[in-house]
């Protein structure tokens, strides 16, 4: 049967790895049907697994189902800034020492989880919104709350609803100073906040294959924003290249059918997409970085786990080099792994940044959830990298976040206001 | 604990488009466990002092996408234990209403309610019948959902659900269409 359910041209990508992986097999899923999913992978965070381990304690579960399959990452406050995140982190040390399921310091989950074991056709249910970044790679992925994630540690299985689908297809080229990040915002500022909700978005397209695995999660992971339950790119020459590098194999390869069916579809030409800039307490409000210009900000944030990669590092370094940081400006900057803190620091762009009076980080969720590096006070603005800009989010509730990618905030950084990064590469 | 069939209650009104940023920041929710510590912080992000003004037994009546943004349970709880008996809204963002039905607060999707009710209104929720009555005596169904998960709500969530059944209630779920 999966055999067949593989090859049925009928089938969008949530139809199909659903029908695939649902016990037993036996049947073709389509939207609304609600089926059980067994988990591969289940992660928590600092902020949702104190939780989860609150619930399974009182539930009076004696085990977990498989420890190897469990991963508790404490990434958004680490290391902890005071005494209650402290005691948090402790229950969850405890618990991987009374369990045995994996911990994770120092990274941001979704990024560890990509880089160490993501594959594509499993099944990970996050107990955080942006689990859905792992879709970049073909992987049935999305977020849950803390009581359902206790229910996996107890089963090992999930229900679901089978969503619809949306196709966006990508075509042309990026002009210079454009980034994966602003077509996401492009598009979530097309959609609005809750234009992906319940759906599963399927990213398509000839400009795909120009999209490095790091883009990809970029968007993947910040699709969130307009709601939707799966974000995806299916497996190409690139995603198996990346798996080849890291010696991990695809469970399933899955290519929605030509003639599936598709709630709504859209085009996108690259070519025409210029920096994008979201403005103050909604992540749908999208404007051209020529419509924000000149707003002063207290501080430029380039971090998070959607624009806290190598590459978007690499890209702030590429402007910053060479320039300060306005005086009476913040900025900070936080890598989205150990592993791309050690990339920044060996080929010499930790030195560009310090040297342009940026501080530079450890590896962790950071400014963007407001509990350290980088809170914001009582009015204050920053233009941010990060997911999201809603209010209080990063500190005070009169403070303000506007949205964008690394470059326009770094470009913004030396400016002390927000600034069109095509002046600087 | 069982949620009792009918629940009447005083309204509080909001927008469209409410995130979980704004039903509990992550900074008050990343460094407590505590419920009712929770609670304290429900709906800061519009006002700092919510917690003194509700009273037992309200309702929340929303627009459209309520609940965006953050999978943190945490807003649900802090909605919970501020003693709020249900919310309603046009629509619920996907992990938000998910993690309702896991806690057992009573989450109703009612397209078109938020124009039908205005703050501080008496309204009438009938679980049994899955409907909200609003001040006039209109009566507006909500969108269907699966039995097991209204079983899940009406038995206080899953803790609550896996302490009597030794089970989840989707593992006996035998696997079929919905209408929705």
């Amino acid at each position: 049967m999966r055999q067949g359910i593989l090859n049925d041209d009928s089938l969008t990508f949530a139809e199909k790895i659903i029908s695939i992986r649902a016990d037993g097999a036996e049947k073709i899923h389509r939207p609304g049907d609600i089926t059980v999913l067994p988990v591969d992978l289940a992660m928590a965070q600092d902020s949702t697994g104190p939780l989860a381990i609150k619930v399974f304690g009182e539930m009076g579960v004696p085990r977990v189902w498989d420890p190897s399959k469990i991963h508790l990452v404490i990434d958004h406050s680490f290391p902890a800034p005071d005494e209650k995140v402290a005691n948090l982190h402790h229950l969850m040390r405890e618990f991987v020492k009374k369990y045995g399921v994996r911990l994770v310091e120092g990274s941001i989950s979704h990024q560890h989880l990509l880089e160490n074991h993501v594959v594509p056709g499993m099944v990970l249910f996050g107990a955080d919104s942006h689990t859905c970044q792992a879709g970049a790679v073909g992987a049935f992925a999305t977020g849950i709350g803390s009581s359902e994630m206790a229910a996996v540690w107890a089963s090992g299985k999930l229900w679901v609803k089978v969503p619809e689908s949306i196709k966006v297809n990508l075509t042309g080229q990026f002009k210079k100073g454009v980034f994966a990040r602003d077509i996401v915002s492009h598009f979530i500022g097309t959609v609005g906040e809750d234009g992906g909700n319940y759906r599963s978005i399927e990213w398509k397209g000839p400009a795909v294959k120009d999209l490095s695995i790091a883009s990809r999660a970029c968007i993947s992971n910040n699709s969130m924003e307009c709601g939707c339950k799966l974000s995806i790119f299916e497996v190409d020459a690139s995603t198996q290249e990346y798996f080849r590098s890291k010696n991990r194999k695809s469970m399933y390869e899955i290519h929605a059918g030509s003639k599936a069916s598709y709630k709504d579809e859209y085009d996108i030409d690259i070519g025409k997409i210029v920096p994008e800039v979201a403005e103050p307490g909604n992540v749908d409000k999208v404007k051209e970085v020529g419509e924000v210009e000149g707003t002063p900000v207290d501080q430029a944030f380039i971090g998070s786990s959607t624009n806290g990669r190598y590459e978007d590092l690499v890209v702030a370094a590429k402007i910053l080099k060479g320039h300060k940081v306005k005086t009476g400006t913040r900025c900070v900057i936080t890598p989205a792994s150990k592993s791309v803190f050690e990339q920044a620091i060996k080929n010499g762009l930790a030195e560009i940044f310090l040297q342009s009076g940026a501080v530079f980080t450890n590896a962790t969720c950071g400014a963007c959830v407001g509990t350290h590096l980088g809170v914001l006070g009582e009015n204050e603005v920053c233009i941010s990298s990060s997911p999201r800009n809603y209010i209080g989010r990063m500190g005070a509730i009169t403070s303000k976040i506007y949205l964008s990618s690394p470059a326009t905030a770094a470009a913004s950084a030396i400016e002390g206001k927000i600034a069109d990064p095509r002046r600087y590469l | 604990m069982t949620s009792p069939s009918v629940l009447k209650g005083r309204t509080w009104v909001w927008p469209d488009d409410v995130n979980t940023d704004i039903i509990i920041p992550f900074r008050f929710k990343a460094r407590t466990n505590d419920p009712v510590e929770m609670a304290k912080y429900a709906m800061y992000g519009f006002d700092p002092e919510f917690y003194k003004k509700v009273k037992a037994g309200d309702l929340f009546v929303a627009g459209k996408n309520f609940g965006g943004g953050s999978s943190r349970e945490q807003a649900p709880v802090a909605i919970k234990y501020s003693n709020v008996a249900a919310v309603i809204a046009e629509s619920f963002a996907r992990i938000f209403y998910r993690n309702c039905f896991a806690i057992g607060l009573p989450a109703l999707e009612v397209p078109g309610i938020s124009k039908q009710v205005k703050q501080f209104d008496e309204i009438e929720i009938n679980l049994q019948d899955w409907s909200v009555t609003t001040r006039d005596g209109g009566v507006h169904p909500a969108v269907k959902v699966p039995e097991f998960l209204r079983g899940l709500m009406r038995e206080g969530g899953l803790v609550e659900y896996y302490k009597r059944h030794h089970n989840f209630p989707w593992e006996t779920l035998e696997t079929k269409a919905v209408a929705r």
